[in-house]
């Protein structure tokens, strides 16, 4: 399935055109088509054996497509060998040269570009100061911590300054606080560099924060191109809202439309509710109502919001900044509700209690429905 | 009261068992003591008794007697009359210059070759690996002598072989260079042919053992900076393998060095090796002092080398 992206009208940098890779009988890339601009980083979100990185393998040369075409700067590359592409790669692994030092390995690719050894070793040195490492520059890559190493990495694919970085997995082998840490540091990077980053990962997190644009992709194919804002209050499937930030959905069949609202008949939420309206769905279809956690209001008196219902607190669980609600509907459904603790205190900043009765409410702008 | 014994502290130590000092010993730390105890004690019983048994046999006198040999009496205590002359024989020299030159013509040849089969065996699908490797390992089923004395037959000047080798010579060169048979036996030529055969497995296994181990991200990362598979190689796996290379080089080079059978059946008679000398002096001549001095004189050789490697290995500390 080939999604139209909301490429400007200019050529763009990158083109991956209907690109497909079968190993064997089995297909990892399946008619990938997406686009992207000079400077962007642009983000290859899946779960495992989702085709991300064999994409990306393809980027960098390692593997030929079975099917279509890469033009990176309007240059096919198909038959270009990864040696001569001007594709750097960060690989998961760092795939750091153990006998050679910090300064040997991020001067490697230098050596086959025609450059006196001052400038090289000038280079070299930019590269250093660019990650602050120079102090560590004669040490050799098991002599520095993890961090270290994935910035001796970044160094190293960026040196020859190519025209297209690719970042596999580029934070999962670093541990949470320097992977905060490491994403917006990796986003300044790209900023002074101005080198166009695509970035593989599995972690949802990472691509929100690091990336301009999202592919979401699921068993070769990609479900959906857009800004992380798009992809996760406008997801165009079941698969993307689920693989995106938590939510609830339920099973739900268009009843009409109300103005500028769907109208859809919800049976776990006891009757009609309003929603935003999708184009393309038709009265009487079976759709599925998706609802995230955080746009439900939790009150204790019944809300003026057309849609609102009644439930009880099944279970609560404090996580400091927030709080997560599981409220059991009439119908037996359960939900999920997020609630900022905004007040301080002991008891007095719950909304409700188990066992409480609770009114749960949502915005019809909140209300995705999902026809697919 | 009986109370102490119901009231006792559960951190307490485990009571110990029933018996004397060594089943105490052997319940605290004997296993682990007997278990790497059992290496040195094979080391100091079966290699380094042996060596001073030599070593004080190449400073004794050669005598008539059974053992002919004697330390003291008649005779000095201490006799350094086979090192001298060792040092100063040019036959013991040039002994000592054939055994080097043939081992080592023999490591390097063995390199060559056994490099590329390692290479070969990383590379190839895993499910041929097994097979492959099973072929390097299968000579070792067939008597050493009994491929020693094929050799033999080979390299005769009447063997179909040697025809062989014969008529394609006979076909290139001029006329006048013709020859009725090529004559490979008894030199040093069918001395590092042999051993080639004999030791390359030795050369392949930590070769293919170091090369196994070698994260092949590592090459596409190095062709994704620009280098083409040939820089990769020179730049990546060839240095990442220079402990295999050695390990090779000194599992072939030693053995060979010390040589005593391919020699003297395939060898030049007239510039014997070193093991042949020791094996002459011993057996021959009678000689053991002389047997011992030459046979020390060949372990300096190897252990210094040796030694000086595993110096620079500790400097390295651990960065492989």
């Amino acid at each position: 399935m080939a999604l139209p992206d909301a490429g400007t009208g200019a050529a763009p940098f990158l083109r991956i055109e209907g690109v497909s890779k079968s190993f064997g009988s089995f297909k990892a890339v399946n008619d990938v088509s997406l686009t992207v601009e000079k400077g962007e980083i642009f983000a290859l979100l899946g779960g495992s054996g989702c085709g991300k990185t064999t994409l990306l393998r393809m980027l960098a040369g390692f593997e030929e497509p079975t099917a279509g075409r890469i033009f990176l700067d309007g240059r096919d590359m198909a038959g270009v060998q990864p040696w001569d592409r001007p594709v750097h790669m960060m690989f998961q692994s760092y795939a750091l040269f153990p006998h050679m030092t910090v300064a040997k390995n991020i001067g490697y690719g230098l050596k086959h570009e025609k450059m006196t050894k001052a400038e090289r070793d000038a280079r070299v040195r930019e590269m250093l100061d660019l990650v602050q490492l120079t102090q560590f520059a004669g040490r050799k890559p098991h002599q520095i911590s993890g961090g270290q190493r994935q910035r001796v990495a970044l160094a190293r694919a960026l040196a020859r300054q190519p025209k297209l970085l690719l970042l596999d997995e580029p934070l999962a082998a670093l541990d949470k606080k320097l992977r905060e840490h490491t994403q917006f540091e990796l986003m300044s990077i790209q900023q002074r560099t101005g080198v166009t980053f695509i970035v593989v990962t599995h972690d949802q997190e990472e691509a929100m924060t690091l990336a301009d644009r999202i592919a979401v992709m699921d068993k070769g194919v990609v479900r959906q191109i857009g800004s992380p804002t798009e992809i996760y209050e406008f997801p165009n499937s079941r698969f993307v809202a689920s693989f995106i930030g938590s939510i609830t959905s339920f099973e739900a069949k268009v009843a009409g439309r109300e103005g500028a609202h769907l109208v859809v008949d919800v049976p776990a939420l006891g009757g009609r509710i309003l929603a935003r309206d999708v184009p393309g769905v038709v009265e009487g279809q079976a759709v599925t109502l998706a609802v995230r956690p955080e746009k439900l209001n939790l009150t204790k008196e019944r809300p003026e919001s057309p849609n609102a219902v009644e439930g009880m607190v099944k279970d609560l669980a404090y996580f400091g900044k927030d709080s997560l609600y599981r409220i059991a509907l009439p119908s037996g459904a359960l939900v999920q509700a997020h609630a900022v603790n905004a007040r301080r205190g002991m008891e007095a900043a719950r909304v409700a209690d188990w066992d409480d009765k609770i009114w749960l409410s949502f915005d019809p702008g909140s209300a995705i429905v999902l026809a697919d | 009261m009986a109370e102490p014994s119901t009231l006792r502290d559960a951190t307490a130590p485990v009571e110990p068992r029933q018996g004397g000092a060594f089943a105490r010993w052997l319940d605290r730390r004997g296993w682990s003591d007997i278990l790497i105890g059992g290496p040195y004690i094979w080391l100091l019983l079966l290699f380094l008794v042996p060596f001073l048994i030599v070593v004080a046999m190449s400073v004794a006198t050669k005598t008539s007697t059974a053992p002919p040999i004697s330390w003291g009496g008649e005779v000095p205590l201490l006799n350094w009359e086979p090192y001298q002359r060792v040092l100063s024989d040019g036959l013991y020299l040039r002994a000592f210059l054939t055994s080097v030159m043939n081992a080592g013509i023999a490591m390097i040849l063995c390199l060559f070759i056994g490099y590329p089969m390692a290479l070969g065996l990383v590379r190839v699908a895993p499910s041929w690996r097994n097979i492959l490797l099973m072929l390097v390992i299968l000579p070792f089923w067939t008597s050493f002598l009994l491929r020693v004395y094929a050799w033999m037959g080979l390299m005769g000047r009447n063997s179909w072989f040697n025809g062989m080798l014969t008529d394609a010579w006979n076909f290139l060169v001029p006329i006048d260079w013709a020859v009725r048979s090529i004559p490979m036996m008894n030199s040093n030529f069918a001395v590092v042919l042999v051993m080639v055969y004999t030791y390359l497995p030795f050369m392949i296994l930590p070769l293919y053992a170091s090369l196994e181990r070698l994260d092949t991200t590592l090459d596409e990362a190095a062709m994704d900076l620009g280098s083409r598979p040939a820089r990769v190689f020179w730049d990546v796996t060839l240095p990442q393998s220079v402990p295999g290379i050695i390990a090779g080089g000194m599992l072939v080079f030693i053995p060979a060095a010390g040589e005593l059978v391919i020699p003297s059946l395939v060898g030049n008679a007239s510039s014997p090796m070193i093991g042949r000398l020791i094996s002459d002096e011993f057996s021959m001549a009678r000689d053991w002092p002389m047997a011992s001095a030459i046979a020390v004189m060949l372990l300096l050789l190897m252990v210094v080398p040796t030694m000086l490697y595993s110096h620079y290995q500790a400097k390295a500390g651990g960065s492989k």
